[in-house]
């Protein structure tokens, strides 16, 4: 039985791929490497937990999975590899009823199922826990958990069993929740934990986990690593989603590979690595080494100095923030989200007033200046929430183009389209935004696409000082290595540049200087020379600096 | 002046005038509870309130038309959910909608009986317990809708926060796409959320003109429809505080007469003010008040889709 998942697309050689990739297995009679694992060897066919085929599914103007294999087996961790928009999500939508295909036929647990709704799903012993939590922020954990669960003596709710059940499970898994905390009051590890009982509590034999990482901190990772490899020794089977090639390689046993809606590959992840994994993916070499040049850092563009501001909640979120961008470097923010980083880019643009302290730019006293001079000055913002503050999702292409600088498209009050058009055009071409036409409005973009328009805007009105605020996040390897690259040559070109993301190895790959930040205090500053990771991890979660 | 006969009276007639106002209230913290906000109060109260005075006129029987008065209200709610809900139009516009509509062909076809009487709903008092010197009269002597009224509160407190129901009629409210994915079909429990509602609503009109008014009249309604939009918010979408509020408005609303009864030298126009006063404060204060801005249902008025791309 091969179990290699190829579809024959136009163009491509099968016998070229077979021998390309020596890591595919080819054959899975009896194994034995992974009875250490846990689960025992059994017969070929009970071997296997899940098998999709042919799924396709289109949706206006894209086909979002084409004729789509895969094949996973009971106990395993099964990595699904691909980057934004290959169709990984869709794949697990359409596993999990939210989705009818149009094409192909699922058999799970030896069955052949059709899910409409995700209630079949459930019901069969899938269980998922979406990119974006599907709690209800307002109740317990415990209610969360509960939801839609018929206890016994329903409709009435047995809390009591509730709870005896939910305590064994964590004694299995040792995946832990405070069950009467409100969902509200909790971070977004603690979140991610509850639905992933929510599912354990529904007995579920197979869980889909999509993106998880995206929103924990290395340390929130790491714990769900060992959870997940404690769940697939208890011989429930992971099915896990992402783009980021290391986690694929550390967690799965076995991956599947995505592009462009197909199936490129099924690997095992003991025999491949990074570099082949990224081929696949992304179809082509990517070189992930980025280097920036060293620029001689020139005069402060920007000087905060002893900055206070409250947060939404009107607590004090930036205390006292001293620091200073200089022309020609990237000063990167290093911490964990929540520390005061939005309070922070807010600051700067002038979105949040400041209680105290004093903001510089260039000399000149900018600390009660309107949005708008500070535009006018040379402030450019690649926002956090680019889809929220980052444009108008609902206006075209080239009306978001000019969002920051639409006086200079008019004469006299009235609007030159022309103008605005060629330089839409000019943009779009010169950063490679993919889009059927610049009248088209901004939300049909993908989010990779959205950050290359914010990014054409922001850079090609020649700021003097760039913020970029979680400027990759969610974005697949091309447009990280695309925005990563701009930054770096943008600051060569002598502009300053502050980087507030919570990726910690995008900080150390691209800036110049490191500033930890901590509970909205900087808790210290590293030059590039002397960057010390451990110190910088000790920092961001709040340990003492000696 | 303030002698305890009028206080018992004057409770009685709060209690009385509250029950519309109660049921109302009620049915429509059902309704917001499952996320879908039916601002047309006004218009299926009074639909309920004409269709009940007919029935109980034609039949001679007061709960006939109490039930029809209820079933009324459910026909528009269902048009409401039709649209809403199934066809996830825009829900301020469909419930305006229903306030024109119900109070357009209550006018019309309710001419005929303005000035008829209908058999109404009989006072019933409970034994022994009316007998007690002004309590008696003050609590106990009733038309059966108000004590169920009372006992609904209770009823739909245990519903709505110790049942498997309620808890999903919440979560539907607050964050329908996490109710969607663990199995909760969102369209079903809001299609019975509001056509419940709505049923409550009608009887609430019913009771009006069959029990509180007893005449029926062009525009009986008033604008309590209104009056218990705000009652919910003040309620902060908890049934066990609606009762508060119901009978508070229900004897600002009495107030009015029983103090130009008892001969006190202010206008009777600006009496009459005074509940519709009192709606503004509750607004104002529940603005300020972050608790009540916390009650209120996260998605709220927002049509629920599944297959969103983008």
């Amino acid at each position: 039985m091969s179990l290699l998942l190829w579809q024959g697309g136009k163009g491509c050689n099968f016998y070229k791929l077979v021998e390309h990739y020596q890591g595919i297995e080819i054959n899975m009679g009896n194994r034995k490497t992974k009875t250490e694992r846990g689960w025992a060897l059994q017969g070929e066919n009970s071997d296997i937990i899940l098998e999709m085929k042919n799924i396709t599914k289109v949706f206006p103007g894209v086909v979002a999975n084409d004729r789509v294999n895969l094949e996973v087996r009971r106990g395993e961790i099964h990595g699904l590899l691909g980057e934004n928009g290959a169709g990984k999500t869709t794949l697990m939508s359409i596993l999990y009823g939210l989705y009818r295909p149009d094409e192909g036929e699922i058999i799970f647990d030896g069955e052949k199922r059709v899910f409409s709704s995700p209630k079949d799903a459930i019901e069969s012993g899938i269980g998922m826990v979406h990119q974006h939590f599907m709690l209800v922020n307002k109740m317990s954990a415990l209610n969360n958990i509960l939801l839609g669960y018929k206890t016994p003596g329903d409709p009435l709710l047995d809390y009591e069993w509730a709870r005896e059940k939910i305590r064994s499970i964590i004694e299995v898994y040792g995946i832990d929740a405070e069950l009467d905390e409100r969902v509200i009051n909790m971070s977004v590890g603690e979140e991610q934990r509850v639905e992933i009982l929510k599912s354990l509590f529904r007995d579920v034999k197979l869980l889909i986990l999509d993106e998880p990482t995206s929103v924990l901190t290395p340390i929130e990772s790491e714990r769900l690593f060992q959870a997940l490899k404690r769940m697939s020794e208890k011989g429930l089977t992971v099915l896990f989603i992402t783009h980021k090639l290391r986690e694929a390689l550390e967690v799965t046993d076995r991956i599947t590979v995505l592009r462009k809606g197909r199936n490129v590959g099924t690997l095992i992840t003991k025999r491949t690595d990074e570099k082949e994994l990224a081929r696949l993916m992304v179809g082509r070499e990517i070189d992930m080494k980025i280097e920036k040049k060293r620029v001689e850092a020139g005069k402060d563009v920007l000087k905060l100095e002893n900055v206070y501001a409250r947060n939404d909640r009107g607590l004090m979120a930036l205390k006292g923030i001293s620091l200073s961008v200089r022309e020609g470097e990237i000063l990167g923010i290093a911490g964990v989200s929540g520390n005061g980083q939005k309070e922070l880019e807010e600051v700067i643009i002038g979105l949040r007033p400041v209680e105290k302290g004093k903001i510089l730019f260039n000399g000149e006293d900018i600390t009660f200046s309107s949005v708008r001079k500070r535009t006018r000055l040379g402030i450019s913002c690649i926002p956090e929430n680019r889809i929220e503050t980052g444009l108008a999702p609902s206006l075209t292409i080239e009306e978001n183009l000019i969002l920051r600088d639409y006086e200079s498209f008019s004469r006299n009050g009235f609007m030159e389209f022309d103008m605005i058009e060629a330089h839409a055009e000019k943009l779009v071409e010169e950063y490679g935004i993919k889009t059927p036409s610049t009248k088209a409005p901004a939300r049909t973009l993908s989010g990779g696409n959205i950050q290359r328009l914010i990014i054409a805007r922001e850079l090609s009105r020649n700021p003097l000082f760039l913020i970029a605020s979680q400027p990759t996040r969610g974005l697949d390897i091309a447009g990280i290595d695309y925005v990563r690259r701009k930054l770096i040559s943008l600051a060569e070109e002598g502009k300053a540049i502050l980087l507030i993301s919570e990726d910690l190895e995008e900080i150390v790959q691209i800036s110049d200087r490191i500033a930890v930040i901590f509970e909205g205090e900087i808790r210290g500053i590293f030059d590039r020379e002397n960057v010390d990771i451990d110190r910088i991890g000790l920092l961001m979660s709040g340990g003492a600096d000696n | 002046m303030l002698e305890s006969e009028f206080i018992a009276s004057l409770i009685a007639a709060s209690m009385r005038a509250g029950t519309p106002l109660l049921f109302a209230t009620l049915g429509e913290i059902i309704t917001e509870r499952s996320g879908v906000l039916n601002l047309g109060l006004e218009g299926v109260m009074i639909t309920g309130a004409m269709v009940g005075f007919y029935f109980s006129y034609v039949t001679g029987n007061p709960w006939i038309g109490i039930l029809a008065g209820g079933f009324a209200g459910l026909l528009l709610a269902m048009v409401h959910a039709f649209f809403t809900v199934t066809l996830k139009v825009d829900q301020a516009v469909t419930g305006l909608m229903l306030v024109l509509f119900g109070l357009g062909i209550t006018g019309f076809l309710g001419r005929g009986l303005v000035g008829e009487v209908a058999s109404y709903l009989q006072p019933v008092k409970l034994p022994l317990l009316s007998e007690i010197p002004y309590i008696g009269t003050a609590v106990f002597s009733h038309d059966p809708l108000v004590y169920i009224g009372i006992l609904i509160v209770p009823l739909l407190w245990f519903f709505m926060n110790k049942t498997r129901y309620g808890m999903e009629l919440y979560a539907v409210g607050e964050n329908p796409e996490a109710a969607d994915t663990v199995g909760i079909s969102v369209d079903r429990i809001r299609f019975i959320a509001v056509l419940t509602g709505g049923f409550l609503v009608g009887i609430a009109g019913a009771h009006l003109s069959l029990a509180y008014a007893k005449v029926w009249t062009d525009g009986l309604t008033a604008g309590r429809g209104w009056i218990c939009l705000a009652l919910v918010i003040f309620s902060g979408w908890m049934p066990q505080r609606a009762i508060f509020g119901a009978y508070l408005f229900g004897g600002l609303d009495v107030l009015s007469f029983k103090l130009q009864a008892a001969g006190l030298g202010v206008s009777y126009h600006f009496m009459r003010m005074v509940p519709y006063i009192f709606t503004i404060l509750v607004l104002l204060f529940s603005v300020i008040r972050e608790r009540e801005k916390f009650g209120a249902p996260s998605a709220l008025g927002k049509p629920y889709i599944r297959e969103q791309k983008y």
